[in-house]
């Protein structure tokens, strides 16, 4: 304490500057995702099968007639782009969530079938009792719900340990995926090719009609989160040290854990569960940030960018057309591998 | 306000297994109380018990008097602080954001950090002589500068009674001694009651001003280090021959162990010890 008053600076200075500049390099990285968020949404209004101007665009969002533009941007690349800015941010946080608060970068939702979870309830709907539209949605949201319950009791032992958790998930999503394969060996041709969507996840049938559910789910979830994510920094250092700081471990868990299910499951709802994007978004923002501040945003950010930047991919780079997920797939399936290969050496978290 | 820490006819266990059976203690104000026994003796567990982190199956602990599980989680957090056996840092967090982490419980749902935590933070770095390290990121730590952060973290909270458990593992002797010697600044300085389990015996007895000797769950005895170190104490609790003799350094108890391989029978000059059992024909279990 005599040292502080010795080199003749105030107290707290030092610290203040430090945790300044972090917080300044922080931003920086939020308002550069942000850029280039808004650079690839914009792109992905403009260039399709015909090329729209940027002013065009402006002028069929601000509601005036456009020549073949109000249709083709206004009704079908908009509400598209929309869904997949909203539902990449919902995995990215979504999966942020479940890596940091079980301290384990394997523990996200679509790797511990809790997307699996809603995709299967979503194939049976469809294919068992032809349901479609919001109870369908509806449907797989609950289904994700249940199986986290699920999963969280299985793992359960007077407490949840992160490893244990992602073995039984995974186990768990195996059994949904079984459950999956054999509803479309059982289908009809057409349902077949609709349930297709919940496999690997796709933006083709990302209409108007779906996003107002969609922003009105996440108008709910998304500061639901931020709030109780705070208390993610207390739980990041171990059960003991987070009771410690007046941070009850399990049951915050619980809570985080119910949000965390929510945004994933509305995610999936929309969209079908597009492969590895909660996975990815959380170590490649932990990348991005270096630890100058806090995961959630930057993380919602590189959600949504993935997903745009894959179906964009997918629709207009490849010569034919492929869903988001299988673009996402291929970008997360090497990463995967190489976490599993290392997690042996080291137990690395985010 | 001080605040005052006791355990009430507590029996605490896992599951069906009782590890500690009807203990009682209180915790001296502004005193350094060091909990010693041998391993799975249930020392880790009571400490466990004070620090809210198990529940007590019977009776209670009592923080100012009341039920510790009866009060709020954030509101214990600033009165009371721990230091846990295995934390675990966040991949590439900064010193300082690691430390101001301890802030937590002065925080409100929304409010911000302050100027307060700010010097709160500087306090326990240089505290425990890690100011320079601020801007690190903690996986660059060598493993005696990680504990002092840590060690640093539970200061930042500024809680009035700090408990740690087993502080000083996975140090050398030079960085035990350093972590100690910090706590015992704290104690004068602040006045903070500490409560800490440690395995080295000598080191307990050198730095406690209350000595708490535990075996098989139930309290064998209590007091300063003289009254509560004594060859009878360590063949009980340790199941070890050992001599005791009076630190040369600190005028405390020195304990040294016989072992299987020495006999122990050079001429005493401690008149205390006479009492003590015959040495040569107990079994000395090793300490691991």
């Amino acid at each position: 304490m005599t040292t502080v008053l010795e080199r003749g600076a105030a107290p707290g200075t030092l610290v203040a500057a430090g945790r300044r500049s972090r917080a300044r390099r922080w931003r920086l990285t939020l308002v550069l995702l942000a850029v280039a968020l808004l650079v690839v949404f914009a792109v992905s209004l403009c260039v399709g099968e015909r090329i729209y101007s940027p002013l065009d665009v402006l002028h069929v969002i601000l509601g005036q007639q456009v020549k073949g533009a109000s249709y083709t941007v206004g009704e079908l690349r908009l509400p598209r782009a929309l869904t997949g800015l909203l539902v990449g941010a919902a995995f990215g946080m979504g999966g942020t969530v479940f890596q940091t608060m079980l301290r384990n970068p394997l523990a996200s939702p679509d790797i511990i079938g809790i997307s699996t979870g809603a995709s299967a309830a979503a194939v049976v709907a469809i294919t068992v009792f032809g349901m479609s539209g919001l109870a369908l949605s509806g449907v797989a949201v609950l289904a994700g719900i249940a199986v986290a319950a699920l999963i969280y009791a299985l793992a359960w032992r007077g407490g949840v340990h992160g490893a244990r958790l992602v073995l039984i998930g995974i186990a768990v999503g195996a059994m949904l995926d079984s459950v999956i394969s054999y509803a479309l060996t059982r289908s009809e041709i057409q349902d077949a090719n609709e349930a297709l969507r919940w496999l690997t996840g796709s933006l083709n049938s990302a209409f108007w009609d779906g996003v107002g559910p969609l922003a009105l789910a996440m108008v709910v979830l998304v500061p639901t989160t931020a709030v109780l994510s705070r208390r993610l920094t207390a739980l990041q250092l171990g059960d003991d040290a987070s009771t410690a700081l007046g941070v009850p471990a399990d049951r915050t868990r619980l809570g985080l854990l119910l949000v965390a299910v929510g945004l994933v499951s509305v995610g999936t709802a929309a969209a079908g569960p597009i492969a590895f994007v909660a996975f990815l978004s959380g170590p490649i923002a932990h990348r991005l940030v270096r630890g100058s501040g806090p995961l959630l945003w930057p993380a919602a950010l590189v959600g949504a960018l993935l997903v745009l930047v894959g179906d964009f991919v997918g629709q207009h780079l490849l010569g034919i057309r492929f869903p988001v997920g299988v673009v996402t797939g291929v970008l997360g399936a090497p990463y995967l591998l190489w976490l599993l290969a290392r997690s042996n050496r080291s137990g690395g978290s985010l | 306000m001080k605040h005052t820490l006791a355990v009430d006819a507590a029996t605490i266990g896992y599951d069906e297994r009782v590890v500690v059976h009807d203990m009682t203690l209180e915790i001296p104000q502004g005193a350094i109380t060091t909990i010693v026994g041998a391993n799975a003796c249930g020392k880790s567990t009571l400490l466990r018990a004070m620090a809210r982190l198990l529940k007590t199956t019977s009776g209670s602990v009592l923080l100012d008097g009341r039920p510790i599980g009866d009060l709020p989680s954030r509101e214990v957090a600033t009165v009371l602080g721990l230091l846990p056996q295995t934390p675990v840092s966040p991949d590439g967090i900064a010193v300082a954001d690691l430390v101001g982490r301890g802030r937590y419980p002065h925080q409100g749902w929304f409010r911000r950090w302050t100027h307060d935590d700010d010097v709160a933070v500087e306090e326990a770095l240089t505290a425990t002589d890690t100011l320079d390290l601020a801007d690190r990121s903690i996986d660059e730590l060598s493993g005696g500068q990680r504990q002092r952060v840590w060690i640093a973290m539970a200061l930042a909270q500024q809680t009035d009674v700090l408990l740690l458990d087993e502080p000083t593992t996975f140090l050398d002797v030079a960085h035990q001694v350093e972590v100690l010697d910090l706590l015992t600044d704290l104690n004068r300085r602040r006045g903070t009651t500490i409560v800490m389990v440690l395995h080295d015996l000598n080191l307990a007895a050198r730095y406690a001003d209350h000595l708490v000797a535990i075996r098989s769950g139930r309290l064998y005895s209590q007091g300063t280090p003289a009254e509560v170190v004594t060859e009878r104490m360590v063949a009980d609790v340790f199941g070890m021959t050992s001599r005791v003799i009076a630190d040369p350094v600190s005028q405390t108890p020195l304990v040294l162990p016989v072992g299987r391989h020495h006999t122990g029978d050079t001429p005493r000059t401690d008149d205390e010890n006479h009492a003590a059992r015959p040495d040569a024909d107990l079994p000395a279990p090793a300490r691991s």
